[in-house]
């Protein structure tokens, strides 16, 4: 144990002091994340919107002025009949139509509590995320300020649909695409790099000529690597969260555990990597073409799956990406509880046992 | 009791034999060098013993395990420092030390007397990255990394290849000292000079062992008469000496040439005749002892 544990605080010494590496492992996916974050618009300003007002009367006037006035928003059309709404998200340059229900201020002055229906235009997601948010803030100021004329709290509800793409997809997909992508690459290619740096550089002759057993050189190497990656998953997890407001909804507990077996899928890969080839160079080589490309690819991360060709519907089956990405996306966007995930998570299992068993056995335990 | 016991011993990478049905034996205490040209197959030999690789043919006993069967146990108990710098650059000398140390289960205190006469000399470095240490300083890091665990049998590969002579000088000066200590060791080196400071040395060559014996044994098993010859005009004496019918063989040493007569037909008077007909006045010779290089080209050349 105590030899174990000498060969992993020289593993760390390695890491700690490769400071190019550093920079790379814990700087590229924070700049990842921010930029998949930033480079979807998160300004607005004059975004053109619709109104349908079916009640024309002095509070939907007040209430479209302060909207209007925002600053934010500028008014495109006034619409008449719910037909025109469809007609209107075509034209392409409206992105919100906001419409009150007939008797607002009626219904707002009787009994408190009067509706809004926003429809966005949900092709950009992040941009109708925010059109909403900022719609509702000003909605919400709006209660405020006219609570004092009413014997109980007014309530503006707000009904919201999203139109072309109700998920949102595009805001919420990329951070569990960048979370497989991040960890495959500093699990596996930093794996196979480390492992392979030391035949190249010859020092694994003398750890062959060592009473370390091949299996806690392994497990050494590996170690160090599991570490940073859910440190990496963390840091994502904490800037999608507090940066761009998308919580994990479901257990954190059960999604740390499932990016520690994704994290082991993509180390046992990196092993395997290692055994196949001598040399730095051609490990990289392998983990970016041969890994990385397909992951960003194939894994529905750029690309829906459903879109793709079959052939290649078929390729990403045996991604284990493809399948990490389905259960983060569960876990972090629908809550979904491992009842719902214990298929993929057999599958990206069943990938991780078969690639340690197949390194295991190709780990050369002499030099040729 | 032999230390090491090689019995035909054959090795081959597709086509190229690297060795050849070698044999011989290292016994306990003993300071064995093995002296060959690059691509002789020392490398190879060296890491069947340490079983790295898997001979074709043959055994191998180290310590009186097998290297095919019983590579572990050959592996904790050897101390191998392979032909490359093989350290760990980024780490320091102190660091190092302390990584092989904790790995065969020691420490550095441990066995600090085995190393303390080569530390001595790393010791105002020990903070240095191992990567950022000389040529010879490197070599002696290594060497104290593969005695940490106080091996059974040290195996070192061309340790003072590209290494500078003092460095060499105090290398071999370690090698000494360990041999005083009762360590085995098996050592290879291109360079013949060194053949004289082993207790007994192999000639290889091409996956060949020429000869093994004591270096003053090898001399004097293939003792032939021998002259060092020099002139001011060195080309036309080569190619005069090589044109002299008595003459056996012609070699450079520096700024000497040394030859042999045909056995038995020793004629320095017909030779000093020969060159002045040929214009080659100006000579200067001496009979010279063959050193183990002398000997070394006599024996690949037959």
């Amino acid at each position: 144990m105590k030899r174990f544990l000498g060969f992993l605080v020289k593993e760390f010494y390695h890491i700690f002091r490769d400071y190019r590496t550093m920079v790379i492992l814990f700087g590229m996916p924070v700049i990842q994340i921010l930029l998949f974050g930033f480079a979807i618009r998160n300004e607005i300003k004059d975004t053109k919107i619709a109104i349908l007002d079916y009640s024309r009367d002095n509070v939907t006037q007040e209430i479209s002025n302060k909207i209007l006035s925002s600053g934010y928003f500028i008014l495109s059309d006034n619409l008449f009949n719910e037909k025109e709404l469809e007609e209107e998200f075509k034209k392409g340059t409206i992105k919100e139509i906001i419409i009150f229900e007939q008797n607002f201020s009626e219904n707002l002055y009787k009994t408190g509590k009067a509706n809004i229906q926003l429809i966005l235009d949900a092709s950009e997601a992040n941009l109708a995320n925010m059109v909403m948010g900022y719609t509702n803030s000003i909605l919400k100021e709006y209660q405020k300020e006219i609570s004092g004329k009413y014997s109980s709290p007014p309530s503006i509800t707000t009904e919201v649909k999203m139109r072309y793409n109700p998920e949102l997809k595009s805001v919420y997909m990329f951070v569990p695409g960048i979370m497989a992508i991040i960890l495959m690459l500093v699990s596996a290619l930093m794996t196979s790099i480390s492992i392979t740096r030391e035949k190249e550089l010859g020092t694994m002759e003398i750890l062959l000529v060592s009473p370390l057993n091949p299996l806690m050189i392994i497990i050494g190497k590996v170690i160090p690597y599991l570490i940073l990656g859910i440190i990496n998953a963390v840091i994502i997890l904490l800037i999608s969260a507090n940066v761009f407001n998308v919580p994990v909804s479901g257990s954190n507990i059960l999604l740390l555990a499932e990016t520690v077996l994704f994290v082991i899928t993509a180390l046992s890969l990196g092993i395997l990597i290692s055994t196949l080839v001598n040399d730095q160079q051609t490990a990289m080589m392998i983990s970016l073409a041969g890994l990385m490309l397909p992951t960003v690819m194939l894994s529905g991360y750029v690309f829906p799956i459903e879109n793709m060709p079959v052939v290649l519907q078929w390729l990403s089956h045996i991604l284990p990406a493809k399948w990490y990405v389905i259960i983060v996306k569960s876990i972090m966007l629908k809550g979904s509880g491992f009842g719902y995930i214990w298929k993929e998570t057999l599958i990206l299992a069943g990938m991780t046992i078969f690639l340690i068993l197949l390194s295991i056995k190709k780990f050369k335990i002499r030099l040729f | 009791m032999s230390i090491v016991k090689v019995n035909n011993l054959s090795k081959s990478y597709g086509k190229t034999e690297a060795l050849k049905d070698i044999s011989f034996e290292v016994k306990p205490g003993e300071l064995f060098g093995f002296i060959g040209p690059d691509g002789a197959g020392k490398t190879t030999l060296l890491r069947i013993l340490t079983s790295l690789i898997i001979p074709d043919k043959g055994t191998a006993e180290v310590l009186g395990y097998d290297v095919v069967k019983d590579y572990r146990k050959i592996r904790s108990s050897v101390g191998y420092m392979p032909g490359r710098f093989s350290l760990y650059q980024d780490l320091s000398v102190e660091e190092n030390l302390k990584f092989f140390a904790t790995i065969f289960g020691t420490t550095l205190e441990e066995n600090y007397n085995l190393i303390k006469n080569i530390y001595i000399y790393l010791e105002p470095f020990k903070k240095r990255k191992a990567g950022k240490l000389s040529g010879g300083m490197k070599q002696k890091l290594a060497l104290c990394c593969a005695l940490i665990h106080k091996p059974d049998l040290l195996i070192l590969d061309e340790p003072t290849t590209g290494v500078d002579p003092v460095s060499r000088d105090e290398f071999w000066e370690m090698l000494g000292g360990l041999k005083a200590e009762g360590i085995t060791t098996v050592v290879s080196t291109p360079y013949m000079d060194e053949a004289k400071l082993c207790d007994r040395v192999a000639l290889i060559q091409k996956g060949n062992i020429l000869d093994i014996d004591k270096p003053s044994e090898l001399i004097k098993r293939n003792y032939r008469k021998m002259y060092a010859i020099k002139s001011d005009n060195m080309y036309g004496l080569i190619k005069s000496l090589n044109e002299f019918e008595n003459i056996d063989s012609v070699n450079i040493f520096g700024e000497y040439i040394h030859f042999t007569f045909n056995e038995g037909d020793e004629n320095m008077d017909a030779l000093k005749k020969y060159l002045s007909e040929k214009g080659i006045t100006e000579i200067e010779y001496k009979e010279i002892k063959p050193d183990i290089e002398d000997i070394f080209i006599e024996l690949m050349r037959k």
